[in-house]
């Protein structure tokens, strides 16, 4: 059994479309403890989502695991019983979208739906699920619950449609929340107050957290380890100092230096990172960032780089990181 | 320097929905806004959604007519004349690149019927010449022309769509959000691009946004709105390192900085509550209910939006200086 909660090893997964097979994710493996909050980055089509939604048990058609294994828990996600993985769903994980009038039903009040989860999982009492319903509207910071309980989702805001949406995750006292682009669509002060709400529920209740997002700065404010994804691969992983303070891989610095800085004082010339997104019907051989790699060698186009540790909690998948091991181990004890 | 764009006043009332004859009830979406844009210079906007930007955007080159006010463009007053003469040297860049381009038109026709309205070229071959080169001017080339829009990624879309803005030689741009839906490493290449081709045509931005780190990078001075008011304007260093107005603070201290330890080791201003409706604003200051130094004053007079200094304009009855 795992020490881990979150253990993923080698997952490939594609997708057959009519156009051809799209090798979604590539060799991804993470590994993640009890109460770690990890943030997933990367392009639109990176693979973020389907990472965190294979750890649901979830693969949309025409998706399949290729080869690979999921444990949660201590359990093997990938040999689970349609029925256990509802019951994994409802009881210990959770997930909340992007966009939460997608994910809530229109035409049942805010109380009905939460209550309907409580009702499914934790109590069968009526009278208790009401009490609780409003405990948990309370603890994501909605004044007057009583009065909301009665409301429909159009009739809230949109920052309150997302605390609705963290409440009704919350219901089951899950042992980890995946937050895809939790606050995306939200303006900057409703997303500060959201992201508050999810740092104090952490301290709270003691939960993990995968927070799935293209904003760096979110990131850095909330994430103790993070993934960066590229083309289907986690090219780098580490600790979220050492990801920004000592980034390895040559698309993390890129993205580190193609950002605008709120705090910088002088206007410096940004350094975008050229060319366009893999297109992953067509991946290239070889490393997927080496189409527009400022330095990119002979290697880099014919061969996947192999992850190379940097410490402990470092390691990055890149060709350079490899030559630099050669040659600090030229003399030495070259394997 | 000299102003081109000059708005005075300005505002743009839609009318409410559900309205009967004998009730006339306005939606505020732009409420008397005065600003200018110097020659060359890009003036940044920024603020939550539905504060009146894209209004504004459209209102200044007259997609949108004004309800009230003045619009002034190179010393003239052009709120009520015949806009044709203008809208070659007015453009527009949008958000969404895709929506905006019609699917069932080549690049080369997208961008050459700019070209044949106000009719630049006086040969076919002008014509094509014109295409390529503002085509390679924003990073594509001659290959590009014959494609379609849904043969392209995200960042190529908006170049196609800064193409066809920039074939009419425009002075004036008004860019709307024209980086927001393109992937973090993208939107350097077209921030860039933003910037070079100032430099290269001499153009004046307007430039719409609501990530204000963009903004600050790409503009000489910046304007902040909310519900349908300007409250503070002012250089962008002035702006993000000593802004006055309460909810400009607030703004600023709310963005996530890409930095480990600045972001968590950050004060940040959390604001209660949300925008209120633009249909039924609070009194006296619009921010006030989510203002911490709200005092009686805030709910009774309209603030005025005056400056405090040299060019730092602020509206809030709190900040004298
Ligand atoms: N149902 C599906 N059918 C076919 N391809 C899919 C499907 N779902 C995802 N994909 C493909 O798998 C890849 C990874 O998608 P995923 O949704 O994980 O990206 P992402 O990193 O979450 O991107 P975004 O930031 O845009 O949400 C993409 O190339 C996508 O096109
Ligand atoms: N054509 C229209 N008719 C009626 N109301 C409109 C119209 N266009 C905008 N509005 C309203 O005017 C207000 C300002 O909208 P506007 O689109 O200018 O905001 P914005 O600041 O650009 O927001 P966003 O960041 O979401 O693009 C909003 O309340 C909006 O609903
Ligand atoms: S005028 Fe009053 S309410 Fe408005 S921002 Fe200033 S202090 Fe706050
Ligand atoms: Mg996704
Ligand atoms: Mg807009």
């Amino acid at each position: 059994m795992s020490e881990y909660l979150v253990d993923i090893r080698n997952l490939r997964l594609s997708f057959f479309t009519p156009a051809g097979e799209v090798k979604a994710l590539n060799d991804v493996s993470i590994q993640m403890k009890q109460g770690e909050v990890l943030g997933i980055v990367g392009e639109s089509g990176s693979g973020k989502s389907v990472t965190a939604y294979s750890l649901m048990g979830l693969v949309p058609e025409p998706g399949r695991i290729i080869s690979g294994t999921i444990d949660f828990n201590g359990h093997r996600v990938t040999e689970m019983t349609e029925k256990q993985l509802r019951e994994m769903r409802g009881n210990e994980i959770s997930i909340i979208f992007q966009d939460p009038m997608t994910s809530l039903n229109p035409v049942y009040t805010i109380g009905n739906q939460i209550e309907e989860v409580i009702l499914l999982h934790t109590t069968k009492d009526r009278k208790a699920a009401r009490e609780r319903a409003l405990e948990l509207l309370n603890l994501v910071g909605i004044n007057e619950p009583h009065k909301r309980l009665r409301q429909y989702p159009h009739e809230l805001s949109g920052g309150m449609r997302q605390r609705v949406m963290i409440a009704i995750a919350l219901a089951c006292e899950p042992k980890l929340l995946i937050a895809d682009e939790p606050t995306t669509a939200l303006d900057v002060t409703i997303q500060a107050q959201i992201l508050e709400l999810m740092n104090d529920l952490r301290k709270k209740i003691g939960m993990s957290i995968i927070m799935i997002t293209h904003d760096l700065g979110v990131v850095a404010s909330m994430c103790e380890k993070i993934a960066v994804m590229y083309a289907g691969k986690i090219v780098e992983y580490g600790t979220a100092e050492e990801i920004f303070y000592n980034p390895q891989h040559e698309y993390t610095k890129g993205l580190l230096m193609s950002i605008p800085k709120l705090n910088a004082t002088e206007h410096e010339k940004l350094i975008p990172i050229e060319g366009t997104p893999v297109d992953m019907l067509m991946p290239p051989q070889g490393c997927p960032f080496a189409p527009r790699c400022n330095s990119c060698m002979k290697i880099c186009l014919r061969e996947m780089p192999p992850y190379t540790d940097i410490n402990a909690d470092h390691y990055s998948a890149c060709w350079l990181l490899q030559k630099e091991a050669y040659e600090s181990l030229k003399g030495g004890v070259a394997q | 320097m000299s102003k081109l764009v000059e708005v005075k006043n300005l505002k743009q009332y839609f009318p409410a929905p559900g309205n009967s004859l004998f009730s006339k009830r306005y939606l505020k979406a732009v409420d008397d806004v005065s600003f200018y844009i110097n020659k060359g210079e890009t003036l940044g906007l920024v603020g939550e959604s539905g504060c009146g930007k894209t209004t504004t955007g459209k209102t200044v080159i007259r997609l949108y007519e004004p309800t009230a006010g003045k619009i002034i463009y190179n010393g003239e007053d052009i709120t009520k004349v015949n806009m044709l003469p203008y809208r070659r040297k007015m453009q527009i860049v949008f958000q969404d690149p895709y929506a905006s381009l019609d699917p069932r038109m080549t690049v080369a026709d997208i961008v050459g019927e700019a070209i044949d309205i106000h009719k630049l070229a006086k040969s076919k071959k002008e014509r094509k010449e014109r295409i390529i080169s503002i085509l390679e001017r924003v990073g594509l080339n001659s290959e590009h022309a014959n494609r379609y829009p849904h043969e392209f990624s995200g960042g190529q879309r908006q170049r196609i769509g800064i193409a066809r803005s920039l074939a009419v030689n425009p002075e004036f741009v008004v860019c709307d959000e024209p980086v927001s839906a393109l992937d973090v490493s993208i939107q350097a290449q077209i921030i860039n691009m933003f910037e070079e081709l100032q430099e290269e045509m001499g153009l004046t931005y307007l430039f719409i946004a609501h990530d204000l780190s963009v903004v600050k990078h790409i503009s000489n001075r910046i304007g902040v709105m909310y519900l349908g008011k300007l409250v503070e304007l002012a250089s962008s260093y002035e702006l993000t390192f000593h802004s006055l107005h309460p909810y400009t603070q607030s703004l600023i201290s709310a963005i996530p900085i890409p930095d480990p330890q600045v972001s968590r080791t950050r004060q940040r201003i959390v604001l209660e509550g949300d925008v209120p409706s633009p249909l039924d604003p609070p009194s006296g200051c619009r921010f006030r209910t989510r203002c911490r130094y709200a005092t009686k004053i805030c709910a009774e007079q309209e603030p005025e939006f005056k400056e405090v200094d040299n060019g730092h304009f602020v509206a809030c009855h709190h900040v004298t200086k």
